[in-house]
């Protein structure tokens, strides 16, 4: 690909006085709404999408705390009934020996999920601000969060897998409880999140602070 | 100072806003972002008959791995087999009816959705014929829904599950897990041989909208 006038720094489409459609890639005149090649809806900027990632940010990390404070399985056996929590139930793993399943589900269940909020808000935070992070760390970093965020819903579908094969009736049965839900809401609003996180934005400023204006 | 009047010749970075003048990449090169190495275009010979191929083939293997069983669990005589179709009747009630919409919706609905649609995009390519009507919305959508196709992390969940009840019971794969195992493998290879601009370039070539 050629770059359009050979500038250095890169000249960007609305340093042009165009629109970039985020779906197709194709360019258009600034003030289109509509891409005319694909359909989707095309913005230059829009410091709205901020206000949308806060919000989905925010109802994923209400959800995150009844997720970590009701239990993920409720398993009824012969003997006993037991309930286990997420962090609960990676310990109760690792206690029995399966460390690599138990940091699995550490991983998947904590790690990420905390990674997340810390990370889409440090995106959000350092928009149009001076950061200290190199735009190109940034974009790694949104590019990971979106990349990895998916992953926990592994803990999800292990809830829903165990409790469909777990049903010998009187032997044993598992039971999803509450968390899973409130689990499950989490991850999808801040997967929502990082996807209303315009990445462009990162990259913004950045021509005039090479340049001095800023 | 740059002639925008020509807009079809400009391809612009989705990620960073960056402008380029297109230069058709030869096939199999790759056209990355100079300021944030995204992929730009990455096109390939043939690439639509073997996408459709994979395509088909997954369709297949997502009819499968919803009807047969994954997982089979064996205890004191006690025998249960469960297939993803299982757990929509295993806690279809109350609260939980939102928890298995949304993990139907994420390991076949959607895989399965954004397979068919990506066949109706790129199948008229292959004969040869105009694109089918809708054919650019369908590609959008299927772009879009990207992300919420998780067949491939349900298959790694199935094998955490396994070993997670292991010594509980007696539990083993069951046909839908190689299954899902493969779809995996189809759906990697088929994203590697997609590149949005080749497809979005034969799609404004051929229907005017
Ligand atoms: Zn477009
Ligand atoms: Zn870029």
């Amino acid at each position: 690909m050629e770059r359009v006038g050979f500038t250095d720094p890169v000249l960007t489409a609305r340093d042009a006085g165009l629109v970039g459609c985020r779906s197709c890639a194709r360019a258009w005149p600034m003030g289109t709404e509509v891409c005319p090649n694909c359909g989707a809806r095309v913005q230059s900027r829009s410091r709205r999408s901020l206000q949308r990632v806060w919000a989905w940010w925010l109802a994923g990390l209400i959800c995150y705390v009844p997720a970590n404070i009701y239990p993920m399985l409720e398993t009824r056996t012969l003997v006993h009934t037991e309930s286990a929590t997420i962090v609960g139930g990676a310990v109760d793993l690792a206690a029995h020996g399966a460390y690599g399943i138990a940091l699995i589900i550490l991983v998947a269940s904590v790690v990420i999920p905390v990674g997340k909020f810390v990370s889409i808000a440090f995106l959000a935070l350092s928009v149009g601000r001076i950061s200290r992070t190199s735009p190109e760390a940034r974009h790694g970093v949104h590019e990971i969060v979106e990349y990895i965020g998916r992953w926990s819903m592994i803990d999800v579908f292990v809830v829903a897998i165990l409790s469909s094969l777990v049903q010998l009736n009187a032997v044993a049965a598992i039971q999803p409880g509450p968390a899973s839900l409130a689990f499950a809401l989490s991850v999808i609003f801040t997967m929502l999140s990082a996807q209303a996180f315009d990445p462009r934005m990162i990259w913004d400023g950045i021509e005039d602070q090479k340049a001095g204006h800023l | 100072m740059v002639d925008t009047s020509r807009l079809d010749d400009l391809i612009v970075c989705t990620e960073c806003d960056a402008l380029y003048r297109v230069r058709q990449p030869e096939r199999g090169q790759v056209a990355v972002c100079a300021r944030c190495h995204t992929v730009l275009a990455a096109p390939r010979a043939k690439a639509a008959l073997q996408i459709v191929a994979l395509a088909v083939a997954t369709l297949i293997l997502i009819v499968g791995a919803a009807v047969f069983p994954f997982l089979r669990i064996e205890v004191g005589g006690v025998a249960n087999a469960a297939s993803v179709l299982d757990i929509s009747y295993a806690f279809f009630d109350g609260f939980l009816t939102v928890l298995v919409i949304a993990t139907m919706s994420m390991i076949l609905a959607i895989p399965a959705l954004r397979t068919g649609l990506i066949i109706y995009v790129l199948a008229p390519f292959i004969v040869d014929k105009p694109a089918l009507p809708g054919a650019r919305a369908a590609f959008r959508v299927a772009q879009q829904l990207r992300p919420w196709a998780m067949a491939e992390i349900f298959a790694i969940g199935c094998a955490v599950s396994l070993v997670k009840i292991a010594d509980l019971a007696q539990v083993t794969f069951g046909p839908a897990f190689w299954m899902f195992a493969v779809l995996t493998v189809l759906i990697v290879i088929q994203q590697k041989f997609m590149c949005s601009w080749s497809v979005w370039n034969a799609l404004a070539s051929q229907t005017p909208s």
